[in-house]
């Protein structure tokens, strides 16, 4: 496990009382400095056009986003598009159904913090044959396993149902091994403690174990939460009925059924993607730090 | 009771996530083989007297398919051009991050980030109406600084640059946050004693951090290749496949096979394909990693 390692800016002051004079560092940095803000500045500015275009185009009306020559900032604006992705689409069954995928998968991490708790703690006859079969699930493309498990789903009868949506996607090998990695730094004493004073296996998981997990809790949990937000070909493939539909699959059926209302389109996308960024600019501290915890590099 | 729970308690603990990993992707994968040998079909599952082993006939018939054909030359030229840039731009874009000083370069990483984890449907539905021809942002631009139009999704090859761009804006984010981990587990008394021996920034670059970088380096382009050679959503939803099968990827045509023509059989014969092509190219990523001179 490596140590959390501070922020770049202030790795930097040891720097400070080194035997090189800090004139010459200053100068020699100070330029390029500003030119690599202004290079970042500007690329950013390419990366988040896309979604100022959106947020613009949705709220501008059908006339304005069809006349040329393109209007950067809206004349006039309208939320009429937003209004129509409830009243006379069915939005609000679409965000029904993609709550509950959510609600689901959260069952879903809780039993990859399980399977990797087993593997961090605990050796028993086939844990390591086990955990290696786990992982290697990893190098199963999605596109092989997807029609079989459709042909499986349909002799099980779950086709069209919000159990057959969930249950293929719910646990994954990469959980349980990021759940692994962060649990085996749990001391093996305070288990021992516990085991001692007659807590039983699962208590010590719900009432240490996950407890002391929080930082890796935290950060497979918004990712978990993201990716079944944003979850798109299963619910696609088995869902028939509209009322199953999730956001993502009702947006692309929009696309489909009004090509031209782009109000409407970027109503809709603006709707999936602005929640999905303001729970990312709260939480982005965790998300990005988790990837120093899960250790890869 | 409660002995026998605490003696079994490692078996419980994993047993959903095992059973779930067993039944829906281990599984699956046996299945998909011995279905590729098959005519599995509609009326197949309807009946599974109807499906007739027939031995190697999809892997012949597929190879000869020119919508296969066209399908595996896409994917290579996404991957081809895709893979490079992105180790390339998320790698600089790291190294600048890591480089700069203050708060304003912690928000630059929020900014890179953000395209990786929004929703590809909306992100797609998004970027196409940038690319619209006659509406769209992208062209409107170019019109302003005295370009002419670009036929972003309608000329066969110019569709699939497009939709690399849009790939690569969204595949930045996430290898970026990777490398910039790496570049913070690099010591700084490394470059203070580079510094000392007169090594200025450049040598600084290329003969500390990149080499230092090369386990970062090697877990990306391995999971960017996987990712690339899979690459389905965004021809699946900008321009399902068109103009002419150019933006046609193996994963959508195994999803076009399967899905909307129900030859099941047929696609699983494609998927196989599919899956042979990752394996071979991660085990030679795996052999070119181990025979390169470790530091």
């Amino acid at each position: 496990m490596i140590p959390k390692e501070k922020p770049v800016a202030v790795n930097v002051k040891p720097e400070r009382f080194s035997p090189i004079p800090k004139v010459r560092i200053g100068k020699k940095r100070n330029r390029p400095q500003w030119l690599l803000g202004l290079v970042l500045t500007l690329l950013g500015l390419c990366f988040m056009l896309p979604f100022f275009w959106m947020v613009i185009s949705s709220v501008k009306t059908d006339a304005e986003i069809l006349a040329l020559p393109l209007t950067i900032w809206p004349d006039q604006i309208t939320f009429e598009h937003y209004v129509n992705l409830f009243v006379n689409l069915n939005f609000l069954t679409y965000l029904k159904n993609t709550i509950l995928i959510v609600v689901a998968s959260f069952f879903g991490l809780l039993l990859t913090a399980m399977a990797g708790y087993a593997f961090a703690k605990f050796t028993f006859k086939g844990s390591k044959v086990l955990f290696i079969g786990v992982l290697a699930t990893m190098m199963i493309p999605g596109q092989v396993t997807m029609i079989p498990v459709y042909l499986m789903l349909n002799q099980m009868g779950l086709t069209n149902t919000m159990t057959g949506i969930v249950l293929p996607g719910l646990v994954g090998a990469f959980g349980v091994f990021l759940f692994r990695q962060f649990m085996t730094t749990i001391p093996d004493e305070l288990l021992e403690a516990s085991r001692l004073d007659g807590a039983s296996e699962f208590r010590i998981f719900f009432s240490i174990i996950l407890p002391m997990s929080k930082p890796i809790l935290a950060v497979q949990g918004i990712l978990t939460f993201i990716g079944a937000w944003n979850s798109f070909l299963w619910p696609l493939i088995i869902a028939n009925d509209e009322s199953l539909y999730t956001l993502s699959v009702g947006l692309a059926l929009l696309q489909g059924q009004h090509g031209g209302n782009y109000g409407l389109q970027m109503a809709g996308a603006t709707f999936m993607v602005v929640p999905i960024i303001i729970i990312f600019m709260i939480f982005q501290k965790y998300i990005i730090e988790g990837y120093n915890i899960s250790g890869m590099k | 009771m409660r002995r026998l729970l605490n003696d079994r308690a490692p078996y419980l603990l994993i047993a959903p996530t095992v059973l779930l990993l067993l039944l829906f992707s281990i599984t699956p994968l046996f299945v998909a083989f011995v279905m590729s040998f098959t005519n599995m079909d509609l009326a197949g599952i309807a009946n599974f007297a109807n499906v007739d082993w027939i031995g190697m006939t999809n892997y012949l018939e597929i190879f000869k398919d020119e919508v296969f054909l066209q399908a595996l030359s896409n994917t290579v030229v996404y991957v081809v051009i895709g893979v490079p840039l992105v180790i390339a731009l998320s790698l600089s874009i790291a190294i600048a991050i890591n480089f700069g000083r203050g708060k304003v370069f912690e928000w630059f990483r929020v900014v890179f980030y953000m395209p990786s984890i929004t929703n590809v449907v909306a992100v797609a539905v998004v970027w196409g109406f940038l690319f619209n021809p006659q509406y769209g942002l992208f062209n409107f631009i170019l019109n302003t600084v005295g370009l002419p139009d670009v036929p972003w999704l309608q000329d066969p090859f110019v569709a699939k640059l497009s939709l690399i761009l849009l790939a690569l804006w969204r595949a930045v984010g996430i290898n970026m946050i990777i490398f910039l981990a790496a570049l913070q587990g690099i010591p700084r008394t490394y470059y203070e004693a580079a510094a000392l021996d007169g090594a200025n920034t450049f040598q600084q670059m290329f003969k500390i951090t990149i080499p230092l970088l090369r386990y970062a380096i090697f877990f990306v382009t391995v999971t960017t290749l996987i990712g690339w050679i899979q690459f389905f959503e965004e021809p699946f939803i900008m321009t399902e496949g068109g103009p002419l099968n150019s933006t046609t990827s193996l994963a959508l045509f195994i999803y076009q096979n399967g899905f909307q023509l129900s030859n099941f059989g047929y696609a699983a014969a494609g998927s196989v394909v599919l899956f042979v092509l990752i394996i071979t190219v991660t085990l030679i990523q795996f052999r070119v990693q181990k025979n390169e001179n470790p530091y």
